[in-house]
């Protein structure tokens, strides 16, 4: 029996004739745990949104026939590697795209076994939003609290539960009222102000993309509604004005218009706020004021720009800014400083105990630096600091750093593209931490005092 | 492109989920100068949004790396990259030379394009020459006569020999299932080989390009583009393709369900019939195994239209090579493919 409405409000090919001439982008991050449906659920939105093709969807019918599957197992769409289809199992973040009237999404799409929350933390890195699985038989499970914590930890505006399986549980109101309740006091403890949660079938389709009638107990919006109408980033009228700059552009005699030959500009990619001509600025970590004379583009001169815009941008003054250097409004600057205070979701097989010397990647700088002490580690179930003396793979630590450079460095919990640093080996160039300065599961409220920079 | 350009409507509404423990709301009212809206966020539109990140990824490497190269055949991706690489570094000259793998199949129209935008753009152009390889008996001509697989050893070759250590090439997540694995910078060894199982993470655009000599780093700054993107950002920035993008009267022959054009490298067997269609090619790329498909696209709008309905993914309908197995590009990615 047909019980899902039938409105289509996601074809692709509506894209392209659109009333609306300016689709948005939503970057998504998908996590959950095993076998909690999280593979069906995107392949759902993909095959629900007309996302998946007839030549992706046969391959997958095939593979299927072949395996002695009744269906096709939607979550083939999504497992690209040859390990991963022999293993039946998800390694690494995979991206999928798929787009309504509206709006452009990119999912990333993260294994959900405890040994990658490392790939959970670089999906959530990005994201705008998260989603993520619970089973509604199961509830809130220790994978919940560390997903959500993640979600937390990184910042993601927007975080979203999908109660899934709910056709298991008969469409009971009552067992979804008691996992979002359990979830509610997840989000406080996590501090995430903003969790969305829903009844789905990610298995039959229930408020994937179609509201159902089988929870006419839930009143609100399908997944991809919700979707559809999240804010995509933080508002950048509301953000204080950051920019690091990428490098000088000074064309000089290969200036392909003579006009262009004493063309000075500094090259960027907005970070954070609103610029505009005649703005004052410091240029940090020296410390210079000026004033922007101009934003420029390939395409001609703006009065203002704002994130993520990459521009470039002229100064009144002739002074020193280099790659590495970080412009930013004049009123709310930052301090440098060469000693941090950093939460950081270790990435390496080797523990930390190897690396105290490193590399630290912060906006366009990258300094030498050292780890003068581990303060602990997260207990992820707790959500609390235990002590510590060592990192290991997938362990979120706090530690304190000693920068060789000064950097301009803010708490992650305001800024998260300058309150964000990778830790580097020097040698071998491999990625070893994502780093977060302060504490941003304290946010801005009152523990953060004792992390501040 | 005007100030006013900055200023993009949201169009979605407000408020949304009303059983949850918190709702999604709209932030405080815009400050004076901005446009009012019912949703008064500033926000980029999608395109703007890709090309910043591209820009911003063309512009990471040349602060980072000493010989930066681009991948350049001709075909729609790369010239959208090397459109964008003008504007990062705008008004200055693109900073890289440009590498073409010549397998010899080419499509003439194609060719031609290729030195008329070198030409334009003021850069170089290096070449290397799959026929040089089969002419000395470094490679030899596979029994399909396709000569995809065979670009691999020539552009490690070039690699090697210009020494160039971060590669962009014009590769999408959306193409292909081991393409949506793939991470924006992309660390090859010294036999040019990828490591799925051993990617860097990639955390926020903090891009981590350091390498040891002999590696390189293969960049991908249309990652997380889509083909419809592609097309959509070519018809706003009226961006010049080859014409056989757009549909052409052409004589083609049907072979494993493609259709594939008369030429010298693509004659027809006994009993394969010639007709005369309306096509156009979604890829271009090796002559002999590139399928053209029917069209009546002969504008980029209609492309654009075209492709937003389509139904076939664009190596499904036109790439004969990645046909043979569910694996075959994650295979020749191994090997060190672009």
């Amino acid at each position: 029996m047909p019980t899902t409405t039938t409105r289509n409000h996601a074809a692709t090919s509506e894209t392209a004739t659109s009333k609306h001439l300016h689709p948005t982008l939503l970057r998504l991050a998908t996590a959950g745990s095993v076998d909690d449906g999280k593979s069906t659920l995107v392949g759902r939105l993909l095959h629900d949104s007309k996302s998946v093709l007839a030549d992706q969807l046969d391959a997958v019918e095939r593979v299927s026939r072949d395996r002695g599957l009744a269906h096709a197992d939607l979550a083939l769409l999504t497992d690209g590697l040859r390990a991963e289809r022999e293993q039946g199992i998800t390694i690494d973040v995979a991206y999928r795209y798929f787009a309504t009237a509206d709006r452009s999404f990119i999912l990333a799409d993260c294994p959900g076994h405890v040994q990658y929350t490392r790939n959970t933390v670089t999906g959530a890195s990005t994201a705008d939003a998260v989603v993520l699985l619970v089973d509604a038989r199961k509830g809130v499970l220790e994978q919940t609290r560390r997903h959500l914590a993640v979600a937390a930890l990184l910042r993601v505006p927007h975080v979203i539960v999908a109660v899934n399986k709910i056709d298991l549980v008969g469409f009971d109101e009552d067992v979804y009222t008691r996992v979002a309740a359990d979830l509610a006091e997840v989000a406080i403890d996590l501090g995430l102000p903003d969790l969305i949660s829903l009844p789905v079938s990610a298995l039959e389709g229930d408020n994937v993309v179609d509201r159902s009638s089988r929870t006419d107990w839930y009143t609100g919006p399908s997944l991809l509604e919700i979707l559809e109408a999240l804010p995509v980033a933080d508002d950048p009228s509301h953000e204080e004005f950051r920019f690091p700059v990428q490098l000088t552009l000074r064309p000089q005699e290969a200036a392909r218009d003579a006009a262009h030959r004493e063309y000075r500009g500094y090259a960027g990619q907005i970070a954070s706020g609103v610029v505009r001509v005649g703005d004052q600025v410091v240029v940090l970590p020296g410390g210079r004021r000026t004033t922007i004379a101009g934003i420029d583009t390939a395409d001609g001169t703006l009065a203002e720009a704002f994130a993520p815009r990459s521009v470039a941008l002229r100064l009144t003054d002739d002074i020193d800014v280099a790659r590495g250097d970080l412009i930013a409004a004049a009123t709310s600057a930052p301090e440098p400083t060469r000693d941090l205070m950093a939460t950081v979701c270790w990435l390496s097989a080797e523990p930390l105990s190897k690396h105290s010397r490193v590399l630290l990647k912060h906006t366009t700088r990258t300094t030498r630096a050292i780890v003068s002490a581990v303060d602990g580690v997260l207990d992820l179930d707790a959500v609390r600091i235990i002590s510590a003396h060592d990192l290991g793979l997938n362990d979120i630590g706090r530690l304190r750093i000693r920068t060789a450079e000064p950097i301009a460095a803010e708490p992650y919990a305001r800024h998260r593209r300058t309150g964000a640093f990778l830790l580097i080996d020097a040698q071998s160039g491999q990625t070893l931490a994502a780093g977060m300065v302060g504490d941003p599961l304290a946010g801005e409220g009152e523990h953060a005092d004792e992390w501040d920079i | 492109m005007s100030a006013a350009t900055e200023t993009v409507r949201n169009p979605n509404p407000e408020t949304v989920g009303n059983t949850s423990p918190g709702t999604v709301g709209n932030a405080n009212p815009e400050p004076v100068g901005i446009v009012e809206l019912a949703d008064s966020r500033l926000t980029l539109d999608h395109l703007d949004t890709l090309e910043s990140e591209s820009i911003h990824i063309f512009r990471e490497v040349v602060a980072e790396f000493e010989r930066p190269v681009l991948l350049f055949s001709g075909g729609k991706d790369s010239v959208v990259m090397l459109h964008l690489a003008a504007k990062a570094f705008w008004p200055g000259p693109v900073p890289f030379p440009l590498l073409h793998i010549d397998t010899g199949h080419n499509f003439p129209e194609v060719l031609a394009y290729r030195d008329r935008a070198v030409a334009e753009k003021g850069v170089r152009l290096e070449v290397a020459t799959v026929q040089d390889y089969i002419d000395d008996g470094r490679l030899a001509e596979r029994r399909d006569g396709t000569r995809n697989p065979l670009q691999t050893q020539p552009l490690l070759d070039a690699i090697a020999d210009h020494r160039f250590d971060a590669v962009f090439g014009g590769g999408r997540r959306d193409e292909e299932k081991a393409r949506a694995k793939e991470r924006i910078f992309s660390l090859r060894d010294e036999f040019g080989a990828w490591d799925p199982r051993n990617q860097r993470p990639e955390l926020w655009n903090l891009y981590n390009g350091r390498h040891r000599p002999g590696e390189h780093v293969r960049v991908f700054p249309l990652s997380n583009w889509t083909e419809l993107d592609v097309w959509r950002y070519i018809a706003r920035e009226d961006i010049d393709l080859p014409e056989l993008y757009y549909a052409h009267q052409r004589e083609v022959f049907e072979r494993d369900g493609m259709l594939l054009a008369v030429g010298p490298v693509s004659a027809p067997r006994e009993s394969e019939t010639v007709v005369t269609k309306q096509v156009r090619y979604r890829t271009v790329g090796d002559m002999s195994c590139t399928g053209a498909v029917e069209s009546d696209a002969v504008t980029v709008q209609d492309v654009v239209i075209e492709v937003a309905a389509t139904r076939l993914t664009e190596r499904g309908a036109t790439r004969a090579d990645d046909r043979i197995s569910e694996a075959a590009m994650e295979d020749r990615k191994k090997e060190g493919y672009f």
